[in-house]
């Protein structure tokens, strides 16, 4: 056998330890017809599989961020309460291996009571509430805990389709450690008939995932005479154990 | 074993209001950050050529050195209030949005390689179910013709990637972004 080179080692290429790919199903695909945008919108072509370089395992760190008092209590944000149903959201932020994410910024945004969203292109007959802005935010704990209060959205009707109606949602938008970790999705309530009809739940095939979304109600963390409580932890994508560089080669064929 | 991944779900047409009204970033490096300070234009169309003014965009960078402000980097720069390394900005009604940052340098890629100058970028809209993420590359640097992420792309697809000079800015540069059609951007599976 001729030899060959070896090149020289890279310790920071070396560092690089890739996060766990979703299994399939377990995630929305671009493309599902029943959810209308996406026809214009998703990609026709395959996504190209990105290895991951030190550009993926790194992201943004906001655990310098200043949070206001008032940024994970929606319901204090005017000189008013909002009406509707008080609530609290809590959960913890964890990795596919069940360690807690601290640190981690919570981005939430959620319609009104009456279902109806403080924006320009929100056209649905339902009356805003001027002491409800439907923006929160808020850092996780050591141990990936997190809080919020606000008040239960209500449902409102789009025109995906015939009769169509979202079920109560909070979107939330988390970074987490890295690039690859970024997850934005949807916080659903218990029960709602509404999930049945909803193409954007079910845009995620997998029934397990779907739960995923669905927060708990929670009598522990119900607040007495004050407001119900819902639990909704949130698992962001976990790490290969070792560095791909440390792994045994394999006995046969080429290394990729 | 492991526990069910949180799934994506779309922003849909309401983002604003959590993610971008009150936070934005626009200007990603202060006066004084070192490095060449670039202004990066991107304008996002969709499968008919119509520009999508309901989209957000997010960058992630490394510095003028090709160092990534993180722990897994560069811990000590993760508090540099000149250069954080990360954008947001909504599209407006003709589809574009600008940052101000500087121009990143190499980091390392697979086998020690220096990957060419890019920055990951993600993009997010109603009608997007998940986010789509791909990368810019400077047209013209000849570091392109090696990057190892760039060689996974078919050949006749990476112009996608390459911003060009913005012709109405000194050192600007200018990307389009075309979700699908015959002009469709090459996007990753991160």
């Amino acid at each position: 056998m001729p030899t060959t080179t070896i090149p020289p080692s890279n310790k920071t290429a070396a560092k690089v330890v890739p996060y766990r790919r979703p299994d399939p199903g377990t995630q929305p695909e671009s493309n599902y017809s029943a959810y209308r945008a996406t026809a214009r919108r998703a990609p026709s072509k395959p996504l190209i599989y990105l290895p991951h370089t030190l550009s993926e395992v790194t992201g943004p760190v906001f655990g310098h961020e200043k949070i206001a008092d008032t940024d994970n209590d929606l319901t204090r944000q005017h000189s008013g309460e909002p009406l509707g149903e008080r609530i609290i959201v809590t959960g913890r932020v964890l990795d596919g291996d069940g360690r807690p994410v601290s640190s981690s910024l919570i981005e939430v945004w959620q319609a009104n009571a009456a279902g109806r969203y403080r924006h320009a292109v929100d056209n649905h007959d339902a009356p805003l509430d001027p002491n409800f802005s439907g923006a929160g935010r808020t850092l996780t704990d050591e141990n990936g805990g997190y809080r919020f209060v606000t008040i239960k959205p209500g449902a409102y009707p789009w025109r995906n389709h015939e009769n169509a109606w979202r079920p109560a949602h909070i979107h939330f938008s988390l970074f987490g450690p890295a690039f690859a970790t970024r997850i934005i999705g949807q916080m659903y309530f218990p029960g709602d008939p509404l999930f049945a009809y909803d193409p954007i739940l079910q845009s995620v095939p997998d029934e397990k995932s779907r739960q995923r979304l669905i927060s708990k109600f929670d009598l522990e963390t119900t607040k007495p005479e004050w407001a119900l409580g819902y639990c909704f932890d949130i698992v962001l994508r976990g790490r290969d154990a070792t560095p791909l560089l440390e792994q045994p080669k394999p006995a046969t064929g080429s290394a990729r | 074993m492991s526990l069910t991944l949180t799934p994506w779900q779309t922003v849909g047409p309401y983002l604003h209001i959590g993610l971008t009204d009150t936070r934005s970033l626009g200007q990603m490096a202060s006066d004084g950050a070192p490095g060449e300070g670039i202004t990066l234009t991107f304008r996002v169309f969709d499968g008919d050529e119509v520009p999508l003014p309901d989209a957000m965009i997010e960058l992630w960078q490394a510095d003028a050195d090709g160092r990534y402000h993180h722990p897994e980097d560069a811990p000590e720069r993760v508090s540099d209030l000149l250069f954080r390394g990360f954008g947001r900005m909504a599209t407006h009604a003709d589809g574009s949005c600008s940052f101000q940052t500087i121009k990143p340098g190499r980091v390392p890629g697979p086998s020690g390689l220096p990957q060419a100058p890019h920055i990951n970028v993600s993009v997010f809209g109603r009608g997007l179910l998940k986010r789509l993420p791909t990368r810019l590359y400077f047209g013209g640097d000849p570091a392109n013709a090696i990057d190892s992420v760039l060689l996974l792309v078919p050949e006749d697809r990476r112009a996608t990637l390459l911003a060009q000079p913005d012709p109405n800015r000194q050192n600007g540069w200018q990307m389009d972004i075309h979700l699908c059609g015959p002009r469709e951007t090459v996007f990753f599976d991160v």
